[in-house]
């Protein structure tokens, strides 16, 4: 059942982004900037905390999960430390993910060259 | 006159962009949601399979999407992912592989140009904004937040 | 003023030679190519190179078909898509020939054809190369984003041809002479969709046609092709339309960037571009045809979208502009040189 609703709630997200990038003059590196913000807002809002209890993957594995990764993670530093968590909050809780990314995007600039289309 | 000039720009432009084919935007978008719901499937048979190898639940998510952005980097090098994305479009881009993509890519292409002064500057070009924008929305945020939890405590 | 020009002393163009890359060898003109690497890369490291690398090979090719060395050749005037021009001056800089390099974006080898044709007639020349060259990946690079980035294409967008184009000119009476010129306007017609470069390039290749057969006294009808550079299947519809209204009758007109890739089978949207577009067409195809009297009479319209990569992101118009150049085949000098 999870499997179903990740589907379909991730596949739905995906879709939006789509519509906007075929109908509207936004280019798909804008829509990235915007799925992250609006996964911060959503997350603000405290509408996309539920979402990602009910929805799973579907709603981590998108952008916007992104989003809402570094919103969770600003609110509980600054629970737990105070003003100090505003800065903290975000970059400590999205680490994993970013790190991963220069590293994995440094390892296959190592190993790969690019190729022709 | 130059106004005469500037209504008649606006008409050709009008024109244009009236008479160019649109993107399908039907056969995109069910592709986008094919792709991107897979991939969210995807993820979460990651996070099953994490969680009964770690047995938390956060790391569980954080491990599943390390394996997605290590996949779509290594799909990336082997130039598979850019085909899949121009079926797949937002399906493969908003999710967690976009990301990597997007850090991936220029960081092989730059490789031409040196390790510090190319891959080094140049690894962060697509996906910077990404990190900028959603850690400069997340401080904000957490401006309001403290604010608000001062004034209301 | 826009003028018309006719050389007043003869101009051939005596030899080309045409290089390409994997897309090219796949498109309906592959086999005609003088030289085609599958790998795209040319024996070099970087895209950059491999472009620079694909203008020595078709210069050198060209010098090689007509028994010339590189001392034969007065200047060579080349360009090409990246900053600086920088595939031409790295690619001829082996060569020692006195150079010159323009850019004209996709105009280029027309653009490169009528300063030489205006040198040869001058009379301080006598023989002069032209190079033009464009590589998908060094384009995309520029211009667009990483090469292995996975972004989706508007119908519209058009595909840098990977390829290069050289032609040989001689101030001699010659198989194809060049019979007319006409330096292009640059035209702003309000587009800034780089998805779009047909539409932002086809009123500068309607006013050219306007001009020319204005200015020239000639018909459509005097020619057996009327070519433009690389207006896609877009560009070449609003073409039409432009010319249908002003009563210009382009029924014998083609587009370089339709004819160089199968839009229904290679995935280029609206057709190829670049300054090895309309090169590569012109050296594979179009001259030969030319050389072996199969067609009379070309006039041929190089369009150019002379936008550079900041500009599209400061939001700004894409301009465009378009050179004509005149072809006829001598068909009587043409069955005499292949007597001897």
């Amino acid at each position: 059942m999870i499997y179903l609703k990740a589907f379909l709630f991730g596949g739905l997200i995906c879709a939006i982004a789509q519509i906007l990038i075929d109908r509207t003059k936004l280019t798909p590196a804008r829509i990235l900037v915007g799925a992250v913000v609006a996964g911060v807002c959503l997350s603000a809002l405290g509408i996309y905390g539920p979402f990602k209890e009910f929805a799973g993957a579907g709603a981590a594995v998108p952008l916007t999960g992104f989003g809402h990764l570094l919103a969770e993670g600003v609110r509980t530093a600054i629970d737990e430390k105070g003003a100090i968590g505003i800065l903290t909050g975000g970059l400590t809780a999205s680490s994993a993910g970013i790190a991963a990314a220069m590293l994995f995007a440094y390892v296959s600039a190592l190993i790969f060259r690019s190729k022709s289309k | 006159m130059q106004d005469q000039k500037d209504i008649k720009k606006t008409t050709y432009k009008d024109y244009a962009e009236k008479r160019a084919s649109p993107s399908p935007l039907i056969r995109d978008t069910f592709l986008a949601f094919i792709f991107g719901g897979a991939l969210c499937v995807a993820g979460q048979g990651l996070t099953a399979l994490c969680l009964a190898w770690t047995g938390s639940e956060k790391t569980a998510g954080t491990l599943a999407s390390l394996a997605l952005i290590a996949i779509a980097s290594i799909l990336t090098g082997f130039g598979v992912f850019d085909k899949a994305a121009r079926y797949g479009g937002a399906g493969m881009l908003v999710p967690i592989t976009g990301f990597s993509n997007a850090m991936t890519s220029p960081a092989i292409d730059a490789k031409s140009e040196g390790w510090v002064l190319g891959v080094g500057a140049k690894i962060f070009n697509v996906a910077g904004p990404v990190i900028l924008y959603g850690t400069l929305s997340s401080a904000v945020y957490g401006l309001i937040y403290y604010v608000l939890k001062t004034i209301i405590l | 003023m826009v003028r018309t020009v006719r050389p007043e002393h003869p101009v051939s163009v005596t030899v080309t030679a045409a290089v390409g890359g994997k897309k090219e060898w796949n498109g309906p003109l592959g086999a005609r190519f003088d030289y085609i690497d599958e790998s795209d890369r040319f024996g070099k490291k970087t895209w950059e190179q491999s472009e620079a690398e694909s203008q020595a090979i078709a210069l050198r090719l060209a010098l090689n078909k007509s028994s010339l060395r590189e001392t034969d050749l007065d200047a060579v005037v080349a360009g090409d898509l990246l900053n600086q021009c920088s595939s031409s001056s790295y690619g001829l800089m082996n060569f020692r020939i006195p150079f010159l390099g323009i850019f004209g974006a996709c105009s280029t080898p027309a653009e490169g054809l009528l300063i030489s044709t205006l040198m040869l007639d001058g009379g301080h020349y006598r023989r002069i190369g032209v190079v033009s060259s464009s590589h998908f990946c060094s384009a995309e690079r520029q211009f667009r984003a990483p090469v292995e980035y996975g972004g989706q294409r508007p119908p519209t967008a058009q595909w840098t041809v990977t390829g290069a184009g050289a032609f040989i000119l001689e101030n001699a009476p010659g198989r194809v002479q060049i019979d007319g010129l006409q330096i292009g306007r640059i035209v702003d017609a309000g587009i800034d969709d780089p998805g779009n470069m047909g539409a932002a390039m086809a009123p500068a290749a309607f006013e050219a046609f306007r001009d020319f057969f204005e200015f020239s006294g000639k018909k459509p009808a005097d020619y057996d092709l009327i070519l433009t550079g690389d207006l896609g299947a877009e560009g070449s519809a609003i073409l039409k339309e432009l010319a249908l209204r002003a009563g210009i009758d382009l029924k014998r007109h083609n587009d370089c960037g339709l004819m160089i890739y199968d839009r229904a089978t290679q995935d280029v949207q609206s057709g190829g571009s670049g300054c090895g577009c309309s090169a590569a067409v012109m050296a594979s195809y179009i001259l030969p045809q030319m050389f072996e009297g199969n067609v009379g009479s070309v006039l041929y319209a190089a369009t150019g979208a002379l936008m550079s990569a900041d500009a599209v992101k400061q939001g700004l118009c894409i301009p465009g502009i378009a050179h004509i150049v005149s072809l006829k085949a001598d068909m009587k000098n043409n069955r005499g040189e292949r007597a001897q």
